[in-house]
């Protein structure tokens, strides 16, 4: 599956087992994004939400 | 077929491996994104049991709560995940168990901070977020001086939380230390940490490679994790001149990284754990 990049316009490749709220990494541009939705191989990406201070392990 | 539901605010690479896992192994798995949920008396869940996988500490722990008190058992419980998300009630509890740790202690003001010191042995320390992971905002504190300006700057930059002053030993790792990945109290696999920096956390830059858990290893750990409560755990070790200490414990351990460097599969130990506690 592939969908574009929101902030480089690239053309990002996602595996079919994509799920949404999945984060990857834009191979051009290196932004963080998130899969916003996904309806069958057609897949929305929006830059990954911002790291906030009670995220962690 | 086990029923296991799977709470998360975001999909690492970590959930990822959770997610193919389970499916492997014929589970029932339901993804939610809690962000997308509201949780209120009266909802209905058919989940045998429910893991707990959330990026956010805080909204992570209200879900916890939520589905305990409907009577799901939850990987980690809220005892786990209320003890290890703080590192003062962390080292409390460890100390409370005879459980090798840095000597510790929490202050308010620059004043009761610089006695806690004293009686810790003196600099340096490590001023540490209570409530934190990452290993983000660490300080380590050589002097009165540098105690002074931290403090001062957690004080009016930060929120409330950063009033409250954990402060650690500082204890030289001479370059590594030891992440254990412990469920139900036994080590299944450990990694080393490497860095140049003081700093370890593979999310500042530390390299891990497989580290051999010896008797020793394993006896902290289980002794660590029974101390807070059990479940799947990444207990951080550190080896020292007399031993290993435990110098702290996280509750939504990330694991992605460390499955090719030990062989094992870590997410395969986790899955395993859920269908366990399921069928209890």
């Amino acid at each position: 599956m592939t969908s574009q990049c929101p902030v480089c316009d690239a053309t990002v490749t996602l595996s079919d087992s994509a799920e949404v709220s999945e984060i990857i990494a834009c191979t051009d541009c290196s932004t963080q994004l998130v899969v916003a939705d996904k309806k069958g191989t057609d897949v929305t990406l929006e830059e990954a939400p911002a790291v906030e201070e009670d995220w962690g392990e | 077929m086990v029923k296991i539901g799977l709470l998360h605010t975001t999909i690492r690479g970590d959930e990822k491996l959770l997610i193919e896992t389970a499916r492997q192994k014929k589970c029932n798995l339901e993804i939610v994104d809690i962000r997308n949920e509201f949780f209120a008396p009266g909802k209905k869940y058919r989940w045998d049991v429910v893991i707990e996988r959330c990026v956010s500490t805080v909204k992570g722990k209200y879900a916890i709560a939520y589905f305990e008190s409907k009577g799901i058992p939850v990987i980690n419980s809220l005892r786990v995940a209320s003890l290890c998300e703080d590192k003062f009630l962390t080292s409390l509890e460890l100390a409370k168990n005879n459980v090798s740790t840095p000597e510790f202690a929490m202050a308010f003001s620059l004043e009761q901070a610089q006695n806690a010191i004293e009686h810790m042995g003196g600099f340096p320390v490590v001023v540490k977020p209570a409530l934190g992971s990452w290993g983000r905002l660490l300080a380590k504190i050589n002097d009165n001086d540098a105690l002074e300006a931290v403090l001062e700057h957690k004080t009016v930059l930060g929120t409330p939380p950063h009033g409250a002053f954990y402060l650690q030993k500082y204890i030289e790792k001479k370059g590594w230390d030891i992440r254990a990945f412990v469920l139900d109290g036994e080590v299944i696999c450990a990694i080393a940490r490497r860095s140049e920096h003081w700093i370890t956390n593979t999310a500042r830059g530390g390299k891990a490679e497989n580290f051999r858990v010896d008797k020793k290893l394993e006896s902290i750990c289980k002794k660590a994790s029974n101390a807070v409560g059990g479940g799947i755990l990444a207990i951080d070790v550190i080896q020292t001149s007399s031993g290993y200490t435990v110098n702290e414990i996280n509750h939504t351990m990330e694991f992605k990284n460390s499955e090719i460097p030990t062989g094992v599969s870590i997410s395969g130990a986790i899955i395993d754990y859920c269908i366990k506690t399921a069928k209890l």
